[in-house]
Parts: C-alpha cells; structure tokens; sequence
C-alpha cells in the first residue's frame, strides 16, 4: 500500500502536515483526494468482506462500516503519533486508516495466521498498538470506560497525547457509557481527560431506532448530564468532520479537557454480514441516505471543483479494486495459525502455566 | 520480626510498590479522603496525592474499566473492591476485558492490573454483602487468583500481584483485617502457584485457603487431642494458578482428604481439588475425598443461622473422621 496509507502520523505527504500544523484545515485538492483514496479503500475492503462472508471464508460476525467512511476517515486525519483510538466491532476502517496493513487485517477476518492478532480476535478485535489501533471490542458500550483510561493515563505520563474513543448511537443506553462518561467529565474538568468522543450515530442499534432506545433523542445533550461540551457534525460529509476532528482534537491536546461529537451517519450495509432481511427499516430509507452517500458526496465536489474528472475517479477506483483482489488472494492463500497459538497469549510474563495440555 | 496486622502488613505492600515504581496507583470508593472503608489506604492520599490516590464515584464498571485502560497504557493499577460483593457490577470488564484482551489482541497488551478487596463472610453482613468469589474469578484462562490468609502473605502477594503484568484478583479475609502475624519489614514477595503447608501431619489433609485455614489448623489441634490424628493442613493461596503438586504429594503421604471451603457447594474449589486428588493420586487414596462447603442458601443474617451457613469445626472434624473411618459421635 502507498499514499493511501501513510496515515497523519509522522507519514503523509509533507506540505499537507504543514497545512494541518496551522490549525484550520485546508481542504485542498491534494488533500481530498487522498480522502477519497481512503474512503474507496476502506468501500472497496468491506465489499470483499462481505464476499468473503458470503462464500463461508470468513466465519462468526462480520459488521461492515458502508455509509459510514466520512466519520472515521475524517477524524482518523486529525490523528497524530502517539495518539490511542479505541472502538467497538465496526472497527475495519479504524485499522485501515491508521496504516495497518490491509492483508492482515483481511487475513485476520479470514482467520489466519497472518491476520493482524494472528488469527486469535476476528473482525470483532483488531489491534495494531504500534499504530495508535487499540482495539476492537465485541460487547456494546464495554470498551468505553478504557478509553477513559487511556486519556487519563495520558495525562499521568505527562504527554499531550489524546484518545480517539469511538461509540455507537446503540451503546449510549448502556450503564458503561454512563458510568465512563461520568468519570472522564470529572477527571477532565481540571485537565484529566483529553478524550475526543465520537458518536457514529448510525440511527439504529442493530435493528432497533435511536427513537425507539431512548426519549432523549438527541445523543450529545447526554453529555451534558456529565459535564462535557460537545456538537454535531454532519457525518455523511467528510468536509465537515474533518474541521470538526482537527479543531476538537486540538483544543483537546491543549486543555486536556474531553469533548464529544455526535456525528450522524448511516449504515446502508445491513447490520451484520449475515441480515438478510432488515424488517426495521424501509427500502425508501436506504435508498434515501445512499443518495447521501459519502462517497458520491465527495466524487461530486472533485468533479464540481474540477480537482478529478470521472476517468480520474474511475482509475482510483479500478486501483483499489485491484489492491484488494491482491489483500483478498493474501488472506486466502495464506496457512491457518499453528496450533501452538491456542495457549499463546494467555498469559504475559513467563508463565504460560496453563498451556501444556 | 515485628508483629503486625493483616492490614498493616497489606497497606504496607502497597505503599512499598508505590514507593518503588511511579507507575503504581490506586482507584476506588472512599480509598482516599476518607481513609478506605476498612483503612487499608488509610493516610495515603497525604503520601501520594490525588492523582495516585483517585476517590472514584460508585461506579465500579466504570473505574474498573477505566483501571484496565490505565493498565494498557502502562500504569499499574490496584483498584480496591470496597467489597468483591459489588465486583459483580465489573464483571464485564474483568471478565470480559481484563481477563482476555492480551489473547484477542494477538499479544498487543498487557493488563499489569490488581483488584483488591475482602472477600468472604462471618461477620453478619447477610445476602448480597456475602460471597466466596475464588471458584467463579477462578474459572476464567487469563486472570490470577489469590487469596492469602496470614499477615505475611498478605503483604507478600501483595507485592508479587503488583509486579505480575497480569490482571490479579486478590481476595482478601475480610473477617480477618485486625488479625496479627509475623510479617518482615523488607520486601517479601511470595510467589504465585506454590501453596503453603500451614501445619505438617500424617494422617489425613485438610485442604483449604483463606479463612477457612484457620478453621483448618484448630480441627487439626482438636484432632491432634481428642482423636489422636496427625492432621495437615494446605493454604492453598493462590487458587489460579493451582499448586497441584502440593496436595497431590500431601495426600501420597496421608491417604485421605478433607477440602473445605466457604462457598457453595456445587462447581466450587473444593470439587477442583477433589477432583485433581483423583485423577492425580487415585490409587494412593484410601477413601473418598470429603468437601466441607457452606450451606446452599443465600447468605442469612441471624447470627445462629449465618453459623451454621459455613463451614464450622465439628463439621470439619467429623468429615475428617468419616475418610479416617473413624466413628462420628
């Protein structure tokens, strides 16, 4: 993988960093271009691993994040080195984005041993610490309270460093997402808690509406029981979250203070992989938001800016298709994890006592 | 070596480890201002400060959760259970996070976390403020359980849970915080997985840990004057891992054993130990092992009935006659 990968870390190309450095976010041409890179990228992974699901190569969940790119690739461009993002299950594109190298990740959703936690977590769990990707979590609403910890740790070691903490609409109704956000408006209030919340309101919980989970249905003014400011953010337009992510995460790196956003989104892909029948929700409703599909939003204005013509946006596309036939051939041809593994990992230290049997 | 108390002998641990190693610090209810509901970090809030010494609201999912995050990022964590009672509203995160985030990571992290507290009965607390948690944390591949019963282990494993870079469940005798031991002023660390002989005999083993070892080592003494029967007694302490060895050779020596524990009966540590005894040292046994167990009733309140509820000598005494095949009067 080349440019589409070299996330804002301490990789990207040099005149965008300095853009960035200065506070307001330039969206020049270049710069959204390797947006639209990312996003194809991430579009064109979760398709395959849809496939890749539907021939039986893929086993247990799969949760894809169609519809929803603008959000994390948005806020993922503000990440700087250092930083720690932490997410549910839909946790693909955070991987993807903070540079972990695609074929693993597709192998790990394959089950292999060159997946990117070596086969042992599945979709539901990847890592890729060394890139800023903790984790990956399978039960809604349980990753919150780390996340949390992160930031507070942060600040402990003396660093400006800050959490990305990613929930969805679904978790805001469980006692974990209440008791965490309690806790990092109470450390934060004097500085204790530099922790960006983003809500990837997708609008439902599995099948079940924001209407339905909850009579406060406006997701950020839950933050207000707690202490901690916060707005929405169109999420459909990575424009706008992409101002949203580098103003908050600045003021956040500077006041130590956290902050929530509640980005609207939707999830045009079924809930999970395996949902063929989606009773919840209407065709008309789907159709409706994939006319506010991220991607098209964004092909339409580098076409309107005259950044891209069709040829160019069909190339990039025909690139990444081809870049995940190769990720999707790596995972497959790649060997199962060695046995061994199954007792590998229980333990830290030296005492892997239970892994003789 | 200077006498002290069980939680003498416990805060001094941890303010060892903390005067050790910057990245320790604790999280919990009342911990700090208030001095710790059983004054276990009673004073360390002057010592340390706030930032080491984090009063938690009541939130025990949400700071445990945290705790793990702080772990993850390289602190050292020991978060007090006010009592394990509550530890059920961070079941989630123990069990689910704690406990096998290093496995469904691939190795990426390590969670060098301790949850402390008391554990266990006696003391009129009734229903919910009752449970013996070492079977059920116990269960779970990923986490340590121990649960030491002397003032010198306490401070002992105290120290060897802050070093391990795992999640250690470390379930304390709650009845027995105001108990004095002998306990070194230097660092003692004790290691995890070795169980301890409490008392050497002949005859048949008692096997047991926590508080319930001292109910073991005055059964022995009874046994020892009324029946003339050599008992020894095992302090398991630690319960994950297991000293398998240790009452697989007692019971080569003796023949016969007793494992009692406070707990209910079914699926408990007791059942683990008799059934490692069988598998392990099947033909050297010269009758089945007993369990002594507490009664299979939600924790009562009235004195009379919370007695009768665990494990009490006569009951000990008599299981040991019974493998003796002596007569139960």
């Amino acid at each position: 993988m080349s440019a589409e990968n070299e996330h804002t870390g301490d990789g990207g190309v040099e005149t965008q960093e300095e853009s960035r450095d200065g506070g307001a976010v330039a969206t020049d041409g270049e710069h959204l271009v390797e947006l639209y890179r990312k996003m194809v990228l991430v579009r064109t992974f979760e398709e395959a691993a849809q496939r890749g699901f539907r021939q039986g190569k893929i086993g247990g969940y799969l949760h894809v994040y169609i519809g929803q790119e603008a959000v994390a690739t948005g806020f993922l461009d503000a990440y700087r080195e250092g930083d720690a993002v932490i997410t549910a299950y839909r946790d693909h594109p955070h991987a993807l984005l903070l540079g972990g190298d695609p074929k693993s990740v597709m192998a790990e959703l394959y089950g292999k041993g060159t997946g990117i936690v070596k086969g042992k977590g599945g979709s539901m769990h990847l890592f890729d610490v060394e890139n800023g990707m903790y984790g990956g979590y399978g039960i809604v609403g349980g990753h919150i309270p780390l996340g949390v910890g992160f930031a507070y740790a942060m600040k402990y070691q003396e660093t400006d460093r800050i959490t990305q903490l990613y929930l969805g609409d679904g978790a805001m109704n469980n006692g974990a997402f209440h008791e965490a956000a309690n806790l990092s408006g109470l450390w934060g209030k004097d500085g204790w808690n530099p922790c960006l919340w983003i809500v990837e309101n997708n609008q439902y919980g599995m099948g079940t509406s924001v209407a339905r989970s909850t009579a406060m249905t406006d997701l950020g003014a839950k933050f207000d029981a707690y202490g901690i400011e916060h707005e929405k953010v169109d999420g459909m337009d990575v424009e706008a979250v992409l101002e949203v992510a580098h103003r908050t995460t600045e003021r956040i790196r500077e006041t130590g203070q956290p902050y929530a956003v509640e980005a609207l989104t939707y999830r045009t892909a079924p809930h999970g992989a395996g949902d063929f029948f989606e009773k919840y929700r209407t065709k008309d409703e789907v159709k409706k938001w994939r006319q506010r599909d991220p991607l098209g939003q964004l092909e339409h204005k580098l076409i309107e800016r005259e950044i891209l013509d069709e040829d160019a946006l069909e190339e990039i596309r025909t690139e990444m298709k081809e870049t995940i036939d190769e990720v999707t051939n790596f995972a497959d041809e790649s060997e199962q994890p060695p046995m061994e593994e199954l007792y590998t990992d229980v333990y830290a230290g030296e005492d892997e006592y239970m892994g003789e049997e | 070596m200077p006498e002290k108390t069980y939680r003498e002998a416990l805060r001094e641990a941890m303010v060892q480890e903390m005067e050790n190693d910057d990245n320790v610090l604790l999280l919990g209810e009342d911990i700090g201002v208030y001095g710790g509901t059983h004054l276990i970090t009673d004073g360390l809030l002057d010592m340390f400060g706030p930032r080491r010494v984090v009063d938690t609201p009541i939130s025990e999912g949400g700071f445990t959760g945290a705790a793990i995050g702080m772990a993850m990022m390289g602190l050292k964590p020991i978060v007090e259970m006010m009592t394990w009672n509550f530890s059920f509203l961070a079941a989630d995160q123990i069990i689910q996070t704690a406990a096998k985030v290093r496995y469904f990571s691939g190795g990426q992290v390590e969670v060098p976390l301790v949850i402390r507290g008391p554990n266990g009965g006696g003391v009129q607390l009734s229903a919910q403020h009752t449970h013996s948690l070492e079977n059920f944390y116990g269960h779970f591949p990923g986490l340590k359980v121990v649960s030491p019963v002397t003032p010198h282990d306490v401070k002992g494993m105290m120290i060897t849970a802050v070093r391990d870079p795992n999640p250690v469940i470390f379930l304390e005798a709650g009845a027995l915080y105001g108990t004095k031991g002998e306990v070194p002023e230097e660092e003692n660390p004790v290691p995890f997985g070795e169980a301890r002989i409490a008392r050497e005999g002949d005859d048949v083993t008692l096997i047991s840990y926590g508080r319930q070892v001292n109910l073991c080592m005055r059964v022995a003494d009874k046994l020892e004057e009324d029946d003339d029967v050599s008992a020894e007694v095992i302090d398991l302490r630690s319960i994950r891992p297991l000293d398998e060895e240790t009452i697989v050779e007692s019971v080569k020596k003796t023949h016969r054993a007793v494992a009692v524990q406070e707990q209910w009966r079914y699926f408990g540590v007791a059942s683990e130990v008799a059934a490692i005894i069988q598998e392990e040292a099947f033909d050297y046994l010269d009758a089945p092992v007993e369990r002594v167990s507490g009664a299979e009733a939600p924790a009562p309140y009235a004195r009379n009935l919370e007695l009768a509820a665990f494990p009490s000598e006569d009951m000990v005494a008599d299981a040991a006659r019974r493998v003796l095949y002596e007569k139960v009067v």
